[in-house]
């Protein structure tokens, strides 16, 4: 008798995984590679020959200042982007779940911003936050505010957080209402009984109930703050003023693209690299594991 | 401790469907009252609207003489277990037990000698106040319920069905246990089940409800043996009584069961029903298998041997009703036999047709 069950050899099984191994092939390990390669190499100004040079590109890195500043300022970007449209969110979560009439209105109203593509929504805060035909700079005229992003580094940076918030509390708002739908009214219920009033009862139960979805999130915003972001700094900034908004990610593309520097453009690509396998390692190990109660 | 008084309360939904249709009932202090029925009947939301998780829409409910419609349920000083027992599964066993007392403010020594002294009678290990409520097996999260609901020292003790998660042999113990804990604490209880045996073991007083209406209310044995409507009829005692239809006789003095049998009633019969049709009720303990001259001839079609009792189901008559017998110890029978049956007249109800009320001799 047959211990396991037997199949036939056959080539069927190596063409249904096919074209998920070809796409990742050539989408992703292949152009890593590349980028691995370019990061040991320098060109020269007219791009014509190319020298291998070990780890050179990486050590510039790591002596330039810029290099460190626009690091220190994707820290700052990503922590107040992912606090941001995570609180807010979460405001608007508990707010949904609360809503008993026209609440499916209202969670579709609040998704679609997550539907609109990164540009688009810089060029509409471009628009509304523009120092000489928008909106709001025009409000906090008549409080005595001059808003200026075009010279005003710091004002500057608040309007790509504010830009890449917006977009992505969307996103965080429906897996806070999906966790704080998935938690059991009696809970609230017998916290209630016990004499919590609401604030209380959020801090105490609702708030560490959530926090495998918390946790999952701020990952997740990490991440988007760290790479996707890139479209809304091009659109509202282009990483000025003074690269006061040169994030990581916009500067491999300026480096690379504009400054046309590919070796060391390849080596920030393979640093960016780096820092979101360790994030998906963190996911991985904590959210699976340790923050389950 | 506090008694529990409603008065004609009423719960109407804002969809407009209307879950309880004016209770009244005054529950003594110490008292354990069994809110039972089926599912839909609005024993849990009538339990709710006690503890403050529902709203009153008409009607007064009071709590040791207070009027609490309008009280938040912390301020009705009531303890509630929950169905699925509705423990922080954040928080360790003892933290549970402590959530509560902490709001309250109780100092931190007051709060483990509270905490202790409510293990201790549940029998809760100091290990197992460590552990989170995902450690435990279901009969422990119950007790950590309970636990949590004794630490508070509230007036009234609210069950929502609290045994219903557990496996039978545990749910017969734990019953025992409420039993034990409400007596020797002595706490108001009001207790919703859907099992009648639960029902007719813990409560003091039981009141039946069916949709949104209360069908009856009084002791255990009083539903038993004198059961106001076919519902509760029913409802209460396993195997389900029989229903059998019949006719009065024209003198209202007796019933004809079969085309020549009848039975003679108590106290001169029901002269308001002379000739009239009425439901005959008979429990299967109190039929017997003996041959007399009013004995229905009855043909088995299925027997259950339960080892202390003998289910004997089968049909008699010319339109087969349905009969159940129960007969204690184990018996012989086998479906397709004839067997005599007697009904006596000590132990029939009678019920109206049409209003399904019981008919009183």
């Amino acid at each position: 008798m047959l211990k396991r069950v037997h199949f036939e050899p056959s080539v069927l099984p190596y063409l249904l995984v096919a074209p998920q191994i070809i796409v990742t092939v050539l989408f992703f390990l292949w152009p890593a590679s590349q980028a691995l390669y370019q990061s040991l190499l320098v060109e020269d100004a007219f791009g014509l020959s190319s020298e291998f040079v070990w780890f050179q590109n990486f050590e510039e890195l790591f002596e330039d200042p810029h290099y460190w500043g626009s690091f220190q300022r994707t820290f700052v970007f990503s922590f107040l982007v992912a606090f941001l449209s995570m609180s807010l969110a979460l405001i608007l979560a508990v707010m949904a779940d609360r809503v008993i009439k026209g609440s499916g209105i209202y969670r579709t109203l609040l998704i679609w911003p997550y539907a609109v593509a990164p540009a688009a929504a810089g060029a509409l805060w471009f628009f509304i936050f523009d120092p000489t035909v928008g909106f709001i700079p025009y409000a906090l005229q008549f409080i005595g505010y001059e808003w200026n992003h075009k010279l005003n580094g710091n004002e500057a940076m608040a309007l790509v957080i504010f830009t890449a918030s917006w977009k992505q509390i969307a996103y965080n708002f429906l897996f806070f209402l999906a966790g704080l739908q998935s938690i059991p009214k009696s809970l609230i219920e017998a916290a209630a009984i016990d004499g919590a009033g609401p604030t209380r009862r959020f801090w105490t139960i609702v708030f560490p109930l959530l926090s495998p979805t918390t946790f999952f999130l701020l990952v997740i915003n990490v991440v988007y703050a760290f790479f996707d972001t890139f479209g809304i700094i091009d659109a509202v900034t282009g990483g000025g003023p003074a690269n006061a908004t040169n994030i990581l990610v916009f500067k491999v593309y300026n480096d690379g693209f504009v400054g046309l520097d590919l070796g060391g453009s390849a080596a920030q690509s393979v640093i960016l690299m780096a820092i979101v396998i360790a994030l998906t390692v963190v996911q991985f190990r904590f959210v699976e594991k340790k923050v389950a109660y | 401790m506090a008694s529990v008084t409603l008065e004609n309360l009423q719960k109407t939904y804002p969809n407009g469907f209307k879950a309880i249709h004016g209770v009244d009932v005054d529950i003594q202090d110490g008292e354990f009252l069994v809110l039972v029925g089926p599912s839909g009947c609005g024993k849990s939301t009538l339990l709710r609207m006690i503890a403050g998780l529902e709203t009153v829409t008409e009607g007064k409910l009071s709590i040791g003489g207070k009027m609490v419609n309008d009280l938040e349920p912390s301020q009705r000083d009531i303890a509630m277990v929950f169905q699925n027992y509705a423990l922080y599964p954040h928080m360790t066993v003892y933290n549970n037990m402590a959530y509560g007392l902490k709001i309250m403010g109780l100092s931190k020594q007051e709060i483990d000698e509270r905490v202790k002294n409510a293990a201790k009678i549940l029998e809760l290990t100091e290990e197992q106040l460590t552990r989170k409520p995902r450690q435990l097996s279901g009969g422990q999260r119950q007790r950590v319920a309970m636990g949590r609901a004794i630490v508070r020292k509230p007036s009234v003790f609210l069950f929502d069905e609290p045994l219903s998660n557990l496996d039978a042999k545990l749910r017969v113990q734990m019953r025992i246990e409420i039993k034990r804990l409400q007596e020797s604490l002595g706490i108001t209880s009001v207790y919703v089940t859907h099992d009648q045996v639960e029902a007719m073991t813990l409560g003091h007083r039981l009141m039946v409800l069916n949709g949104g209406n209360v069908e009856q209310l009084g002791t255990p044995i009083e539903l038993y043996e004198r059961p106001a409507s076919l519902f509760v009829a029913g409802f209460i005692g396993s195997p389900a009584m029989n229903m059998i239809s019949t006719k009065m006789s024209s003198d209202g003095k007796s019933i004809e069961i079969a085309s020549d049998i009848s039975l003679a009633l108590e106290n001169g019969g029901a002269a308001d029903y002379a000739g009239k049709k009425v439901i005959l009720g008979v429990r299967p303990e109190h039929l017997e298998l003996s041959q007399t001259d009013n004995s229905l001839p009855f043909t088995v079609t299925l027997v259950e041997h339960l080892g202390a009792d003998t289910l004997i189901h089968g049909h008699f008559g010319e339109d087969m009703t349905d009969l159940t017998v129960r007969v204690s110890g184990t018996h012989t029978v086998k479906a397709g036999d004839q067997l005599p049956v007697t009904i006596t007249r000590d132990h029939i109800h009678l019920f109206d047709p049409a209003t399904e009320k019981r008919i009183s001799l």
